[in-house]
């Protein structure tokens, strides 16, 4: 049996029955990433002697008897912008290429006070400014099911290194789509959770009013007892909401009688490759089948969702990435005449293009004269984008999609158009600017075997409703078990 | 909107960047692209919309003004890219 290819439940299952050990999962999942990562790409770092050290200690605990955490001795991947004490954080960027945090980040406090194994650090675009993960400083990844291909990203490791069986689960985060694109293209469950339900302390800041922290798991069910680890009210967040969290696993229910799931028109129109569509509307047709309502309805809206979204990004990102100056932490060039060459040297030589160019973006959109005409305008339309969801959430429990308008490129093929690449987040960033939970299910293939996962949207705190179709869904198909042959 | 190189030096001025003239180039032509496709913002008649910055609903949050454990200095400082006498270094700013 090959411990790394089986899901977080079945691996909980068995550890707790003492059927498998805990170093033997971990040994199985850092056998694997040796075999097949060099091919992969996903790790930025490895954890292994810590690691090791973690499995050998859950395991004494584990035959002493004593109680242990929810994700006990489970391999976790951690995505590289999440800080972790003692382990480099680099965000893939040349700017944080030595930085040590000096603590973790509350999810990963969290995952470990779970018992969970952090196995290393994910690659990923950098500071999570792209969807390709080919605008990382350091190296490629590439998708398990095609190796040409990319994974998609911002979070292109954690999603790459979970479909290649090397961890069980990892955590990503989503700005406009960064956990739920590269789960559909690598084929892989992902959940943007609602604004404010996971807290952001210690993960790198790219847009504060968007930025989510999220799992990508096997399947739905792996995903409901992550999310009941990382949820919950933080007071170094201050954007962190104090709601009562549920049990998510309570909503894994295989049941949607009655549920009204509504298509927006604008979701299954122009641009959307013909084979994710038939995916989609086949997923819709199941759901129906098993006792959903569907329907139809418009959201004209979605159409001004790339052009706010990009402006509200890049003016925060502009400003949280303010902070890399060359003198707390970070990069700093070596050849500078005074203080402000020193700043603008050491950020010319520290960040990638992308970053730059999105820096340039939020810079301008922010300046004396056209702050009016283009970031308080973007922000206005975000108003009119949560109005036209909250018409929505009267009429429908859920809102169902596809992810991305395509299944996964080529790498290089739309590199070199940052435009072009922006408008791959078609069906996602409306979902950061409206704060709500996305859920990425697998539900098809196209006629080159690439993965294509289905959009289920919800209400604000609506986690429950999406594990519950998503996971209706999974039981009566089974796109989720399908591998790469890799 | 199609911007001008004079406007792309000047922000990467305000943003701290130093940019050759290859990439002040390249930027002047994508940034313009980018904002001739934001301009689509403008077919949205927003004259009575209030703006959202985010979405939920908390104001102010305050805590109370205890005092607690910080990091260790040696521990901050390790990260610095140049540090002497527990102080970050930095070029000489007065004359």
């Amino acid at each position: 049996m090959d411990l790394n290819k089986l899901t977080l439940h079945e691996i909980k299952n068995l550890i707790s029955k003492k059927e498998v050990k805990v170093d033997e999962v971990v040994a199985a999942c850092y056998g694997r990433i040796e075999n097949i990562d060099d091919k992969i790409g996903s790790f930025l770092t490895l954890n292994k002697e810590d690691a090791l050290r973690s499995a050998f200690d859950i395991q004494k605990k584990l035959d002493n008897g004593e109680k242990l955490g929810s994700l006990a001795g489970i391999p976790a991947g951690i995505k590289d912008n999440m800080c972790t004490e003692g382990l480099k954080t680099t965000c893939a960027s040349k700017m944080l290429e030595n930085f040590i945090p000096p603590y973790d980040a509350t999810v990963v406090k969290k995952l470990k006070s779970q018992d969970a194994i952090i196995m290393g650090k994910m690659n990923m675009d950098e500071f999570a400014m792209g969807g390709s993960t080919e605008n990382s400083y350091f190296k490629k990844t590439r998708n398990p099911w095609d190796l040409e291909r990319v994974p998609g990203g911002s979070s292109g490791g954690s999603a790459a290194s979970v479909a290649a069986d090397e961890v069980i689960f990892s955590l990503g985060s989503d700005t406009g789509g960064s956990i739920r694109q590269p789960a559909s293209f690598c084929g892989v469950v992902g959940l943007k959770p609602t604004y404010g339900a996971v807290s952001r302390y210690g993960l790198v800041a790219f847009a504060s009013s968007l930025d989510q922290i999220g799992p990508l798991t096997k399947d739905v069910e792996d995903c409901a007892i992550v999310l009941n680890a990382i949820t919950g009210y933080d007071k170094m967040d201050s954007t962190s909401a104090n709601v009562k969290y549920p049990d998510y696993t309570a909503s894994l229910v295989n049941d949607v009688k009655g549920l009204k799931i509504g298509i927006p028109k604008e979701f299954i129109g122009e641009g959307l490759n013909e084979d994710v569509k038939s995916a989609v509307l086949a997923a819709a047709k199941k759901l129906e089948s098993l006792g959903a309502i569907i329907e139809e309805f418009s959201m004209p809206m979605n159409e001004y969702a790339i052009p706010a979204y990009y402006m509200i990004a890049c003016a925060e990102a502009s400003s949280n990435l303010a902070r890399f100056d060359g003198i707390k932490y970070g990069y700093r060039a070596s050849n500078y005449t005074d203080l402000l060459d020193l700043y603008k040297q050491s950020r010319s030589e520290g960040f990638g293009d992308e970053v730059k160019r999105r820096i340039m973006l939020g810079t301008y959109a922010l300046s004396a004269g056209y702050y009016d005409a283009y970031y308080n305008k973007a922000l206005k339309v975000r108003t009119l984008i949560m109005n036209e969801f909250d018409n929505a959430f009267a009429k429908y429990d859920c809102i169902l999609g596809p992810t991305a308008p395509t299944t996964a490129y080529k790498l290089g093929e739309k590199s070199e158009n940052p435009l072009e690449m922006y408008l791959g987040d078609i069906y996602t960033v409306c979902v950061n600017i409206a704060g709500l939970p996305g859920l990425v299910v697998p539900c098809g293939f196209d006629s080159k075997d690439l993965p294509i996962g289905m959009q289920l949207i919800g209400k604000a705190f609506g986690e429950g409703t999406l594990l519950r179709v998503g996971y209706t869904f999974e039981q009566n198909s089974d796109f989720s078990k399908r591998k790469p042959s890799i | 909107m199609k911007i001008t190189k004079e406007a792309v030096e000047n922000v990467a001025k305000l943003a701290r960047l130093s940019l050759s003239e290859e990439v002040v180039e390249r930027f002047t032509h994508e940034l313009g692209d980018i904002l001739t496709y934001v301009d689509k913002l403008s077919e949205l008649d927003t004259e009575n919309v209030k703006p959202t910055q985010h979405v939920l609903d908390i104001k102010n949050v305050f805590r109370e003004d205890e005092t607690s454990e910080s990091y260790d200095r040696e521990k901050i400082l390790s990260n610095a890219p140049v540090s002497e006498n527990g102080c970050f270094i930095v070029p000489k700013v007065v004359e």
